[in-house]
């Protein structure tokens, strides 16, 4: 099997200012009545590019994505794709094909009428259809129930199915609109990968709508984390997660510390915030000169250390606390550790050794630090 | 609770016994020897003999089939399309009006619908006949079809017709290939509510007929009023057996089809 990580680490059209977008919202925005659904939002989606809308429910990523299939018009802004102003064209003259959260499936049609009804309505020879209908249940892995209708399968086939017809018309753009919602945790880690390997193997674009950021996280090669009709942040999974760029994206994906206090000095590229009585944090930030403001300092869990001596250099990205709480999740434990200031502080270790002598217990003092550059520093 | 108490039992026979007694009793009768209707005189087919060489009545029986294939066929097709407008296009004006005046010919009394549908036909200078019957038949039964089907609609998922436009249909054939597939049941049974309602109507009919469109309750109307006679007894006996016979196979089929829907659910969770 080819690695999939050398070609994703190659793949990032987005960082070539020459590379054209495929899929383009250009200020759209769309109004139900007087509620605004998505607000002035643009947005660029290029070739071969698996494309995740992340966003709790709500917030403007399902009629997005409606409006690309042709669902819904936008109320003002328009949507480019392939070089071509979608604006009046119709869903069925659209060269994009929907996997729906219900799958949809028609449930008056086989397996194979299901698969084949989009080349029907194409008008495909009869034996270029049985032919490209074969193809698709090889792909999906459901040759044995091709006779069978959508009640007559379980969840997951029934998953494969709306999958194989989506993708019989071989659409410029698939879009997928929560498509492994209904499958269980198993099914759902198994299928993602598959979608992962089946994108890569027709060279399609992708574009999925979720609420799961590990879906997003696993599959996407970039992610636009949407609030309220408008996008927070588009980056890779890895620079949402590091590098959040406000405290909404910091909070929604992952877990986090955020640290509140006044820039007290700014020297030498290095910029201290006073968070609380002897905890104050040091980060290198550039240039930038903010003494006097109040800004916030984003750090995730596994990037805190907890321990019972005092590190090197006490105070300055450490700080004493209390164990308030724990929990031992197999994989890792994570501490809660209460600060004097009141604030609790969730740090997470992981356990690569089977047993720990004399480990950290309830209401002990403890230590918590972390590297200055760990963390990132908010706008505000 | 599940046992039979004497209450039980005493209120179950009252219960049928109020419904279909006076239906036992017409069946009965209509097997009487004798010619008066309350005297029994032996067991005898006589009446059904005769009933095929009324001409009268088999006239009336033939009016009556064409008059309800006709008019539950045109219903279902107005019905089905006033409840598709009612349940998609939610956003017009006045929709709530619509929707209950689509209601309110149920409740209507039979005279009133009938006497207005009489004045309609002479102001426009309309011949009654059996052209006039199978109209007034539409008008009422049409309402019937919209709310069977209308909630089979409430029910219906929209998004299969999305995924039709989406796979490259267009509206019309997504209505034709998707949608009307999946309605089918409520579409096929508003027709046969339509059917069985235009079958047996008798007040709409009377006001709306003419010359030569007598249909089989008015023809059974009039000839009881100079006397019932052990042949209208087999006429009915034959309808009542007709509808009987319909409403068992459709209540058949519908439970079938559950239990082997049921039956492949189960199977398609087993295996995974």
């Amino acid at each position: 099997m080819k690695s999939l990580g050398s070609i994703r680490r190659s793949f990032a059209p987005w960082t070539d200012p020459s590379a054209k977008p495929y899929i383009s919202f250009r200020n759209v925005t769309k109004k139900f009545g007087t509620f605004v659904a998505v607000d002035d939002l643009s947005l660029d989606i290029y070739h071969r590019e698996f494309f995740a809308l992340l966003g709790a429910s709500g917030c403007g990523k399902s009629t997005l994505l409606r409006m690309l299939a042709g669902f819904e018009q936008p109320t003002s802004g328009e949507i480019i794709l392939d070089g071509v102003n979608m604006a009046g064209t119709p869903p069925y003259r659209r060269p994009v094909n929907m996997m729906f959260q219900s799958y949809a499936l028609f449930p008056h049609m086989t397996v194979e009428k299901n698969i084949a009804f989009g080349l029907k309505q194409d008008g495909m020879p009869k034996n270029e259809i049985a032919e490209r209908v074969a193809q698709m249940l090889k792909l999906v892995k459901l040759e044995k129930f091709a006779t069978r209708k959508p009640h007559q399968l379980s969840g997951g086939q029934r998953q494969r199915v709306a999958l194989a017809r989506s993708l019989a018309k071989r659409p410029k753009v698939l879009l997928l609109d929560e498509p492994l919602g209904a499958l269980d945790k198993k099914l759902r880690e198994e299928t993602q990968f598959e979608l992962m390997d089946l994108q890569q193997d027709l060279g399609l674009t992708f574009v999925i709508v979720t609420h799961d950021q590990e879906e997003a996280m696993t599959m996407a090669d970039r992610i636009a984390v949407m609030s309220a009709g408008k996008v927070n942040q588009v980056a890779t999974p890895a620079e949402i997660y590091e590098a959040p760029n406000s405290r909404f994206v910091a909070d929604f994906i992952g877990d986090v510390n955020i640290f509140d206090g006044l820039v007290t000095s700014s020297e030498n590229g290095m910029l201290d915030i006073a968070v609380g009585e002897g905890f104050t944090i040091r980060t290198p930030i550039g240039n930038m000169d903010v003494r006097g403001a109040s800004r916030g300092f984003v750090i995730r869990p596994e990037k805190i250390r907890v321990s019972r001596e005092a590190p090197a250099n006490a105070g300055i990205n450490s700080a004493r606390g209390e164990m308030w709480d724990m929990a031992y999740l197999g994989d890792m434990t994570v501490y809660f550790v209460k600060l004097p200031n009141g604030q609790t502080v969730r740090a997470s270790s992981l356990n690569a050794q089977r047993s720990v002598e004399n480990p950290l217990g309830y209401d002990e003092d403890v230590w918590i630090s972390f590297d200055g550059d760990a963390g990132v520093l908010l706008k505000d | 609770m599940n046992r039979w108490t004497p209450f039980n039992k005493v209120s179950i026979t009252f219960g049928f016994a109020f419904l279909y007694l006076p239906i036992l009793l017409l069946i009965v009768y209509s097997f009487n020897e004798s010619k008066l209707v309350t005297v029994w005189g032996g067991f005898s087919t006589k009446w059904y003999a005769s009933l095929l060489e009324n001409e009268a009545l088999k006239d009336a029986a033939w009016v009556t089939a064409r008059v309800a294939f006709t008019s539950a066929t045109i219903a279902t097709v107005l019905g089905t399309l006033a409840a598709l407008a009612l349940t998609r296009y939610t956003k017009f004006r006045g929709r709530f009006l619509f929707s209950g005046m689509i209601f309110a010919p149920l409740v209507m009394p039979d005279v009133i619908t009938g006497l207005s549908l009489l004045l309609f036909f002479v102001a426009v200078n309309l011949d009654r006949g059996i052209v006039t019957v199978i109209l007034a038949h539409i008008t009422f039964s049409m309402c019937y079809v919209a709310v069977v089907v209308q909630s089979r609609l409430l029910s219906f998922d929209r998004s299969i017709e999305e995924a039709a436009m989406d796979l490259g249909a267009t509206p019309v054939r997504t209505f034709l290939q998707v949608t009307l597939p999946v309605i089918a049941p409520a579409v096929v049974s508003g027709w046969m509510l339509a059917f069985t309602l235009s079958l047996d109507d008798l007040v709409i009919s009377s006001f709306a007929s003419g010359p030569g469109a007598t249909t089989l309750p008015m023809k059974i109307y009039s000839q009881v009023r100079l006397g019932v006679t052990p042949e209208i007894n087999a006429v009915s006996t034959i309808l009542v057996t007709i509808v009987t016979i319909g409403v068992i196979t459709a209540s058949i089929i519908t439970k079938r089809r559950e239990v082997q829907r049921q039956r492949d659910e189960q199977a398609a969770f087993a295996q995974g």
